[in-house]
This record gives C-alpha cells, sequence and structure tokens, in this order.
C-alpha cells in the first residue's frame, strides 16, 4: 500500500526527469573507487558535500575538511539517512520524546523538558558502520563511500540514564528500543529503530544530543534531537529521536536482527568472498588513523614537510600513532595533540624530510586498548568497519 | 503587592510572546532532484516501481563490471521485494532486471 507521501515523491521525481541536467550544472568529483564519479550538491545549512543519493539524502564528507580542524563543523557533518520518509518541518516546541514500555511513569518529554535536565557534554565521533565502503575488495553492494561518512562534533545533552531514572526502568527490562521521525515510503518497509542492552544505554555516557558543536543540529543531523552513542557506529545514533521503549526482550526488528550485523569472528571479518557462519550486531568503532594534510597521490616539494592527520577508536583512546615514509619498513612515532576525549578525534603531527622521487607513506594509529590498524584489509559481506593501514603515495619534486 | 502582580503579568506577557515567536516550525526544503534514470527499454516500469522509494543515484553509484551484472541485479531487485517490501509486480521483474542489467552493469 502505497502511502500519500509516495504519490508524491513519485510524481516529484517523474518533474525532475523532465529537467535537464544542464539547469543544475553541479560540480563533480570522482572518489578514488571505481565508478566514484559524484556530484558536489549544495543543500540548506551544508556547505557543498559529496552526494552519495538524493533522495533520501545521503552527503559525505570532503576529505580536505578533516584537515581543517579536528572537530567537524556542522555545515559539513555528513548525512546518512536509511528511509525516503524524512521529516521537512519540525516544531521544536511541541516535539516529543515519549518514553514507555517497561517504565513505571510513561513520560512524555519536550525540549523544554530536556534542557531542565543536568546538560553533559561529550567530544565523540560518529562514523557510518559503512564508511569507506567503495574500498572493499570484493567489492559489495550498498552505499559507495569513500572515507567522508564520519565526523567528530561536540555532543550536549542531557544522559539516557537520567531521562529513564525519571520514568523508572522496571525490573527485568533487558533492551532500550530507540525509533526517529524518518518513515518508510511503504507500509511493508521496515521502519529504522534500533536497540541498545539496557546497561550500555544506561552507562551515563548514551546521550540525546540537542546540540552539535554549541548550535543545535542540523536539520538532516537529526534536529531537534538525536541519540549520541559514544563509540559506537552511527547506525544506532538515531535522529529526530521521538520514541524510547524500555523492553524485556532481546530488540527483534529487521535494522537490528537482519542488518547491520558482522560475522561473529574476531574483528568482524571473514576470509574475502564468502559467507559469515554466524553474526552480531555490529558494535564499537575499530582503530583508524589518515594523513589529513596530504591526499594520495600528492605532489609535493622536496625537503621537510609537517604532516598532520587524526586517529581515533571505539572510546580507548589513542596510545600512538606511527608514520612511514618507506613502505611500511620504517615507523617514527608522531606527536599527538590535544586530548578532547576517548572518543575523539586525535590529532597527530610530524614533519618528514623527502628526497626528490616517489614515497610511500603510511599511518598506522594503536589504541589504548592495544589494537593496532592491520596492513591488510579485512572484508565482511556489507562493506562494514574498514581500518587497514592508509597508504599514501606521493611525489617531491 | 499589586505592583507585583503587574509585574508577573508583564513577565507573562512577553514569555507568551516569545513562545509565540519560537512555536514557528522549522521548516526544510531539499534541493530539486537532479539525477536521472538512464533511458532504455523498460524506464518507465523501473521509474513507477524503484523510483517510489528512492532516487536513481542508489542505482547508478553501484559498482560496475563482469560481477555486477544480471545476478546482481536479479538479486538486488529480489531484495527490494523480499526484504523491504517493494509492492512489484512480479511480471514485470524481468524487465526491470534486464533494463538495470542493460543500462548499469558496464
Amino acid at each position: 500500500m502505497l502511502r500519500r507521501r509516495t504519490v508524491l515523491q513519485g510524481s516529484s521525481a517523474l518533474l525532475s526527469g523532465l529537467v535537464p541536467l544542464g539547469a543544475f550544472a553541479a560540480d563533480t568529483v570522482t572518489l578514488p573507487i571505481g565508478n566514484g564519479e559524484r556530484p558536489l550538491v549544495k543543500v540548506p545549512q551544508k556547505r557543498p558535500m559529496i552526494g552519495l543519493t538524493s533522495r533520501p539524502p545521503q552527503l559525505e564528507t570532503p576529505f580536505a575538511v578533516f584537515n581543517e580542524n579536528v572537530i567537524t563543523p556542522n555545515d559539513a557533518f555528513f548525512v546518512r539517512y536509511h528511509l525516503a520518509g524524512i521529516p521537512l518541518e519540525i516544531d521544536p516546541d511541541t516535539h516529543e520524546i515519549e518514553i514507555k514500555g517497561k517504565v513505571n511513569k510513561p513520560l512524555k518529554l519536550k525540549m523544554a523538558d530536556l534542557k531542565r535536565l543536568p546538560a553533559i557534554e561529550i567530544v565523540a565521533v560518529n562514523q557510518c558502520s559503512g564508511n569507506s565502503r567503495g574500498f572493499s575488495e570484493p567489492r559489495v553492494p550498498g552505499g559507495q563511500l569513500a572515507n567522508g561518512a564520519m565526523g567528530n562534533a561536540r555532543w550536549r545533552g542531557v544522559s539516557l540514564k537520567a531521562v529513564l531514572a525519571q520514568a523508572g526502568v522496571q525490573s527485568g527490562a533487558k533492551q532500550v528500543v530507540f525509533n526517529g521521525l524518518d518513515t518508510p515510503v511503504i507500509d511493508k518497509t521496515p521502519d529504522f529503530v534500533k536497540a541498545l542492552d539496557l546497561d550500555h544505554a544506561t552507562d551515563g555516557e548514551v546521550m540525546l544530543a540537542y546540540q552539535m558543536n554549541g548550535k543545535d543540529l542540523p536539520m538532516l543531523n537529526g534536529f531537534p534531537v538525536r541519540l549520541v552513542v559514544p563509540g559506537y557506529y552511527g547506525t544506532y545514533w538515531v535522529k529526530h529521536l521521538s520514541d524510547i521503549t524500555v523492553i524485556d526482550t532481546v530488540f527483534d526488528g529487521f535494522w537490528m536482527k537482519s542488518s547491520y550485523r558482522i560475522p561473529d569472528t574476531e574483528n568482524g571479518v571473514i576470509e574475502p568472498g564468502t559467507a559469515p557462519k554466524a553474526t552480531v550486531p555490529i558494535n564499537k568503532l575499530n582503530v583508524r588513523s589518515f594523513v589529513t594534510s596530504l591526499a594520495d597521490g600528492a605532489k609535493m616539494k622536496t625537503g621537510e614537510t609537517q604532516l598532520k592527520g587524526i586517529a581515533f577508536d571505539g572510546g580507548t583512546g589513542i596510545k600512538q600513532v606511527d608514520v612511514s615514509t618507506d613502505d611500511g619498513k620504517s615507523w617514527t612515532p608522531a606527536k599527538l595533540g590535544s586530548d578532547l576525549g576517548k572518543y575523539s578525534f586525535r590529532e597527530w603531527t610530524l614533519p618528514v624530510t623527502l628526497a626528490a622521487g616517489a614515497h610511500v607513506l603510511k599511518v598506522r594509529a594503536t589504541s589504548n586498548g592495544g589494537k593496532v590498524q592491520p596492513d591488510k584489509a579485512g572484508w565482511n559481506p556489507p562493506g562494514y568497519m574498514r581500518n587497514v593501514i592508509e597508504t599514501y603515495n606521493v611525489t617531491a619534486a | 503587592m499589586k505592583r507585583m502582580t503587574l509585574l508577573a503579568a508583564a513577565a507573562v506577557c512577553s514569555l507568551a510572546i516569545v513562545t509565540v515567536v519560537n512555536a514557528k516550525p522549522f521548516t526544510y526544503e531539499l534541493p530539486p532532484e537532479t539525477a536521472t534514470f538512464k533511458p532504455g527499454p523498460g524506464l518507465d516500469v523501473v521509474q513507477g516501481n524503484c523510483g517510489a522509494c528512492h532516487s536513481s543515484d542508489y542505482i547508478q553509484t553501484q559498482p560496475r563490471g563482469p560481477k555486477f551484472g544480471k545476478d546482481f541485479w536479479q538479486a538486488e531487485v529480489t531484495k527490494m521485494i523480499t526484504v523491504f517490501g517493494a509492492p512489484i509486480d512480479p511480471k514485470d521483474v524481468p524487465a526491470i532486471v534486464d533494463y538495470l542489467t542493460a543500462a548499469y552493469a558496464n
């Protein structure tokens, strides 16, 4: 059964088919993956972003943004939706979050109610599970992203623990289920609903965030309030949060039971091209690092160059970043920048001297939890959790 | 006492004004959709089915090459029907798969 919105969208899609592409003459970028040409698109509240899809809107951050600041600006933060029924009109004064299920006192909280609770702030990376999927080898279907489906922001809001304490969680509760205002176009499409175990949900860090970098959330990043799950992949960070349901079972909705699952193996990877024997819900970010001050293929001057980049993991923090300028034969520790917290990007810098000719640069992070990036890319069927040591072929002259 | 009441009333009034000003819902307008399906036999069926839930760039940006031929597109269409509930008439499926394979496999 089609909903009315579908009809409207369908007709607008047909109409847009009649508009010559040239009318919008968009700039394009070519990501370093096969079939990687993308338009640079401008939508309200955002600077020009790499357009992955237009309905629902999905936008990737141009990678150069990550060299500007260790905090990703709101207007450059990536956007990922699953369902085309996205909210385009929200009244922040009347928007409510309903807290229900296995609680003693069901609640409906408005933004003003949330803002009366003690505010907390956490700097945390939100990274799409499928960030870098376009580099999977063999390639896999899905959103063909390069490395820009991630961002680091200072989130301000209230802890879910404080909100659930007001409602009073009943004994026997197992999970907390989250829904937002986005809806499927067709009734039979599973609504985007996610769940966390109760212990995790009430750890005091999982939060309902109403500000991002000191400002209201951009609409496409979940205005007026989204779930923030520090250290966990973005799939859990439900946008336009509207329903919190405490349950005494394990939630079996599509987006938990069938989707966003990784092989139940060390690091979530399996032999490329094979199928996993068992799967578990995707969870914590693995350790990654990037050079931000140059891109693969860069041409630079001989002599000293200051390399700069970022590193992060799922919440143990970054212990060390090492850089190689000889294709991984030798490594030099980089200097770590200021520590904005264990869930944040950590800036690193290292001056290197490059003689004339070709050089293969690599960057490798080690987490406080003792995890090191692998030198060979792991693989899984959904193309999740890429964290191979990044390589940059550069030429100095 | 009376003065305080007046002050209180004034405060309530200004609050009310603030509330009215803030009560405007925030509206967001996306730019017109520019991505279009490639021309080819079956285009109308694809626009009417696939295009109901997502823009054509979902298809256009998928990997290309020998491993992303007819079997790949058949699997994708099957997934849309069985997993995402796309109300595609079974008799339209071959035309959709053929269109996708011809337009987007290479």
